[in-house]
């Protein structure tokens, strides 16, 4: 590992039209820091935008979902030693100015995951309907399963540390991986907190998850949270039984 | 009850033919005809033996021989698919992991090359 070494992560799903201007964005922000786009198997030239733009770009030769696709970033970011991921969204919702406060927060506060949160300090703009409606549904949802709560679940705004990189490359939700993740990190002991992030509109295009497609993630994102602690708790309930056994 | 048995029996044949021809023609691997196989046999023994079908009637308590037949035949193929689901999960798994490592092996080599056009 390299010490204080930071890779900025973007996913990218058929972005062409917003990840040049994201890129220059964050090389212009920040300055001779690494960034990587994870290309999903796009199907326009998001690759070869990114790669014009100044991005070194990991291409997966089929189309994976946003969770395979994170994944690859964080499995390279991990074998090539960064002790720091920042992961942004391709579609230029995210700030790359808060990129350094997330940052800040991973290394001084202890945490293996630092959230960008839009609702903090209200510093993003209002999500949609659809997406507002699920996010306090979520909200309310993971309140008792985390036992804290967490202001914006849905965000893909996210920062991790070696030890949290590491347990991602191994194992990390596939579909829909924010909600997910952050059960996976907590029933590990993993710590993690929020820091406030602007949040603005998509540059151009419309959000992957629209209409029908809310319902779907919120089932899929139900039944995954459900698995990891039903995978979890039952480890630790058996571990219990085998200690008192014993 | 007689001429719908004798149309398992038919069917069982039939399935155990197709898998044996799938996998000597190589289209079916061996170790994913094993559940389609048994779940010929099975079906190709509760179609000849109606005593065996009277006795699982009598034992779940259902009157009609023909709906416990469905009921058997229903809980066979649902064995099959859900092991065939299983299969499905692993392949996919492999074929995540298989696409990140090929991504970054790429990424890798580009590094090289780039390196070395240096």
């Amino acid at each position: 590992m390299n010490p204080g070494s930071v890779l900025v992560l973007i996913p990218a799903f058929n972005e062409e039209r917003n990840i040049g201007s994201v890129v220059r964005e964050v090389i212009e922000t920040l300055p001779g820091w690494p960034v990587l786009v994870a290309d999903d198997g796009s199907e326009d030239g998001t690759a070869a935008v990114a790669r014009q733009a100044g991005a070194g770009v990991i291409s997966l030769p089929v189309h994976l979902g946003l969770g395979g696709c994170v994944q690859a970033g964080y499995k390279l970011a991990f074998e090539l030693g960064y002790e720091f991921v920042i992961r942004i969204d391709g579609d230029g919702q995210h700030d790359p100015r808060d990129i350094p406060d997330v940052l800040h927060a991973l290394k001084t506060s202890q945490c293996e995951m630092i959230i960008g949160s839009r609702f903090i300090a209200g510093a993003g703009t209002r999500p949609t309907v659809a997406r507002g409606i699920g996010i306090r549904f979520f909200r309310l949802m993971l309140r008792p399963i985390l036992g804290r709560a967490v202001t914006d679940p849905t965000s893909g705004f996210v920062g991790v540390n070696h030890k949290a990189l590491q347990l991602f490359s191994k194992s990390f939700p596939l579909e829909y991986p924010e909600i997910e993740a952050l059960v996976v990190l907590q029933r590990r002991a993993f710590r993690f907190e929020e820091v406030p992030c602007r949040m603005r509109r998509r540059i151009s295009g419309r959000s992957t998850i629209r209409s029908w497609k809310v319902l779907k993630y919120m089932v899929h994102v139900l039944l995954g949270v459900f698995v990891n602690v039903l995978r979890f708790d039952g480890k630790r309930r058996w571990f219990r039984r085998k200690e008192e056994r014993s | 009850m007689n001429p719908l048995l004798n149309l398992l029996t038919v069917a069982s044949v039939a399935l155990l033919f197709v898998v044996l021809r799938s996998v000597r023609g190589r289209h079916v691997r061996v170790e994913y005809s094993v559940s389609w196989l048994a779940a010929a046999l099975v079906l190709l023994v509760i179609s000849r033996m109606p005593g065996l079908l009277d006795a699982a009637a009598g034992w779940a308590g259902i009157k009609d021989s023909s709906i416990t037949f469905l009921l058997l035949v229903l809980l066979v193929f649902l064995a099959v698919f859900y092991r065939t689901s299983g299969v499905i999960s692993d392949l996919k798994d492999m074929n995540i992991a298989l696409a990140q490592r090929v991504a970054i092996l790429e990424y890798q080599l580009g590094q090289v090359r780039n390196g070395e056009g240096k």
